[in-house]
């Protein structure tokens, strides 16, 4: 045993230095494309369709919807005019209706996590939450396998059919005052999987949505800014936008 | 042996079952089969020949069913069979290849086929008491985009229970279990100690990507292909795009070539460190798990800072890569590549020396070849239980023929041999990183993909192991089928094989050491 503790020791302190400081070391987040600032030409930057429609022109501007994008790059890669894009990964949305979201619990947070039919990456970023480079538990988040114990249920996945059932279980186990964050672009807006026979478009028809982190996946980083938000100890990004409603729609069996 | 020899052997063996047999490239062929025969012909295949099967590939026409066997070898063969649209009956070929059996099931719940002498059809994909029998969502003409109104599931579903000793009990784990895990339902049969019987009740995450690519365009399913699975989104997504270059009858330019065999296997490494901390973390070796989560961490920086996302989304397209790279940054990221095997080294020491670590690997869960085979397992898991079969060697793609690696092969199945093999191959991965960078040559990433209609197979070693992408596109440029056959549907079918009579404590471990993806298996 004492190897392990020596090989510890050795290895020395690898953890990012956010949120005291910023954390800019390569390969920490693919960034998402940005509005456009004032000033700046929108022009032919819409040549090509973006698959999840994230990005849009309205009125001759660029309006980007973050939780759609799923990061295929087509908008900035092989095109004539690459769309704004944007590093870093403090993009958290929260839900803006008077209750109270940012700075939710002051202190410690405990986390449940859900897996409701995502690839497996944003369940790998989560993983990672707890790795040496971002380690949580300084900052008192802690990942515990039962709802019972949780006041933040962090879901990934756009719901499949067979895991409604215990998506609303392990909400209704948690105990009171709760939340819950959509983690990725299936969770938000339905990705590139979208509202079909056994995939929803994202977690806002099954249960409340407090607080979004966009992304395919979003980077640990962005989650942890999510964390940090409902610990009160960072600002949200932005508002959530009010589309984030229920579009399922329904057919008579065949 | 040749192709040629081995239907002259077929047709003197089984007279009149074999109609026409159509030669592909690259030393391919579709074998036009009788229904009544397709038994005796596979199990020959099977048992006889030694071909590995991969998968069951189905098609519906306007008026007639065609299914495809497909067993892999040194050649590709496809037993093809078929029957008019109303009589949706063929015969099981499970009893003699029992690798089908998963497989016909899939076929059963999602197409509404009868295998005549299968012993357990229904309750699969579509859960029995979420849906009832006979939905078929993947008959032409099922609605996609709209969720099934009139559902009647089945209330009485209860699990299936085997044993009957006295005290004996049902286990349930999951779907939602043990912090960050993927959503999968074990039902263990116990009755105390040891778990004798392990159904994985998988599919939670079915998320109908092959019905949802239907009806898509290549670009559209791109996306889907990528992202069904995104721990190892480059392999399929690079296998959907060999297929789709096979129908534009081209292939990407060098550079891409040997580019997409450098990620693929940043992927690999990638991929298995992230299996060997998930090992050392279910014995509890929490310092153990920590150093090679730092290396996994890295592993995705590599890939982020020089492709621009730490999964490798959006990287592959058809007819090269979106986007070129500098060759001293590659050049650099094989170095660092390098760097994490050595660290990894020095780990895989102090793991050995690590009595309580190894007294939980050594011995447990074994899998022994004959399993591996009978139930097609792929990849590291098959490898581990001295079954070796890597598509990088026995069907190479995008030039990994003139490659120098070893396939790493270990004999004894258990889950250290596991852990070995996958130390070995993410070494291996390494050095052909590194071997891809001083070949690579300079030009375009990039060349017009034009893909006319027609049928397509690929497969590429994923990191789980073969995976085999199935396409078929129609005039318009949009797919009529695509169906995906996964390493990990082959490994979660032969999973309980390990659980089976270990206990209760072994069972995360075990489940580690196989290194399975849910997202991969449900679709």
């Amino acid at each position: 045993m004492s190897r392990w503790i020596i090989k510890g020791l050795k290895t020395g302190v690898v953890t990012t230095r956010y949120p005291r400081h910023t954390e800019d070391a390569p390969g920490v987040s693919p960034g998402l494309p940005r509005a456009m600032r004032p000033g700046e030409d929108a022009g032919d930057t819409l040549g090509y369709d973006c698959p999840t429609g994230a990005l849009r022109h309205v009125d001759g501007r660029l309006v980007v919807e973050r939780g759609r994008c799923v990061h295929c790059f087509r908008c900035v890669r092989n095109v004539a005019k690459p769309a704004p894009w944007e590093d870093g990964f403090e993009w958290t949305a929260i839900r803006d209706d008077g209750s109270r979201v940012p700075g939710a619990f002051q202190h410690s947070i405990y986390i449940c996590v859900i897996d409701a039919g995502g690839c497996g990456a944003c369940i790998n970023e989560i993983k990672h939450l707890n790795n040496p480079y971002y380690n949580i538990h300084r900052l008192g988040f802690f990942i515990t396998p039962t709802p019972r114990k949780a006041d933040l249920l962090l879901v990934v996945g756009p719901v499949t059919d067979h895991m409604k059932v215990a998506l609303q279980k392990t909400y209704d186990a948690m105990p009171t005052p709760k939340r819950v964050m959509a983690i990725g672009a299936c969770a938000i807006s339905g990705g590139v999987f979208g509202s079909g026979f056994v995939t929803g478009a994202g977690i806002a028809d099954v249960l409340p949505v407090d607080v979004t982190i966009p992304g395919c996946p979003p980077p640990p980083l962005a989650i942890l800014h999510g964390l940090l938000v409902l610990a009160g100890r960072k600002d949200a990004a932005q508002a959530l936008a009010p589309s984030l409603k229920s579009t399922k729609k329904t057919a008579e069996a065949g | 042996m040749d192709i040629e020899e081995l239907m002259s052997q077929a047709r003197s063996m089984f007279p009149g079952a074999i109609e026409r047999v159509v030669h592909s490239g690259k030393g391919g062929a579709e074998i036009q089969c009788r229904r009544e025969a397709l038994q005796r012909l596979c199990d020959w295949l099977f048992n006889q020949k030694n071909y590995h099967f991969s998968g069951l590939i189905v098609e519906e026409h306007p008026h007639n069913w065609q299914l495809r066997y497909l067993f892999t070898g040194p050649e590709i063969l496809l037993v093809k069979t078929g029957a008019p649209l109303e009589e949706a009956t063929f015969p099981s070929i499970s009893e003699a290849v029992h690798a089908a059996d998963w497989h016909e099931r899939e076929a059963e719940d999602l197409y509404g086929l009868t295998f005549e002498g299968h012993p357990l059809l229904g309750d699969f994909i579509l859960h029995d008491n979420a849906w009832q029998e006979g939905i078929a969502p993947m008959r032409n003409g099922f609605n996609p985009e709209v969720a099934l109104a009139n559902r009647l599931p089945n209330r009485e579903w209860r699990p299936r229970r085997i044993l009957t000793a006295p005290g004996a009990f049902i286990m349930p784990i999951g779907p939602v279990f043990g912090g960050a895990t993927e959503s999968v339902h074990f039902q263990l049969e116990t009755t105390g100690e040891e778990v004798i019987r392990a159904f994985p009740r998988l599919f939670f995450k079915y998320r109908g990507v092959e019905k949802l690519a239907e009806g898509r365009k290549i670009d559209e399913a791109l996306l889907l292909a990528e992202r069904f699975a995104g721990n190892t989104a480059f392999a399929h997504a690079l296998a959907f795009c060999l297929a789709v270059e096979q129908l534009a009858d081209i292939k990407a330019p060098g550079r891409a070539r040997i580019l997409r065999i450098f990620f693929a296997e940043l992927e690999r490494l990638r991929h298995h460190l992230g299996v060997i901390a998930g090992i050392c973390n279910s014995t509890g070796l929490v310092v153990a798990a920590s150093q090679v989560a730092i290396l996994e961490e890295e592993a995705l920086r590599l890939a982020g800072g020089l492709a621009g996302h730490r999964y490798l989304f959006g990287l592959t397209v058809p007819g090269g890569l979106s986007l070129d790279m500098n060759d001293q940054a590659c050049r650099e990221v094989a170095v660092n590549a390098q760097d994490i095997i050595r660290r990894l080294d020095g780990i895989k020491n102090t793991l050995i020396n690590t009595s309580s670590f190894m007294d939980r690997l050594e011995e447990v869960g074994m899998v022994t070849r004959d399993q591996a085979r009978g139930f097609g397992l792929a990849g590291p898991v098959a490898r581990a239980s001295d079954y070796c079969n890597d598509l990088r060697r026995i069907q190479p793609y995008s030039g990994y023929e003139s490659f120098d690696f070893k396939v790493p092969c270990e004999t004894e199945g258990d889950g250290y041999a596991r852990l070995r093999l996958f130390l070995a191959e993410a070494a291996q991965s390494a050095r052909i990183m590194e071997q891809a960078v001083a070949a690579l040559p300079p030009g375009a990433v990039f060349a017009p993909c034009e893909a006319t209609a027609g049928q397509a197979l690929a497969g590429v070693e994923a990191p789980c192991g073969g995976m085999w992408n199935w396409l078929r596109l129609d005039e318009y440029g949009t797919l009529e089928r695509y169906h995906f056959l996964t390493p990990s549907f082959s490994n979660w079918h032969g999973f309980h094989l390990a659980v089976e009579y270990f206990t209760f404590q072994d069972f995360p471990i075990i489940l580690a050491t196989f290194g399975l993806s849910v997202a991969e298996n449900d679709r």
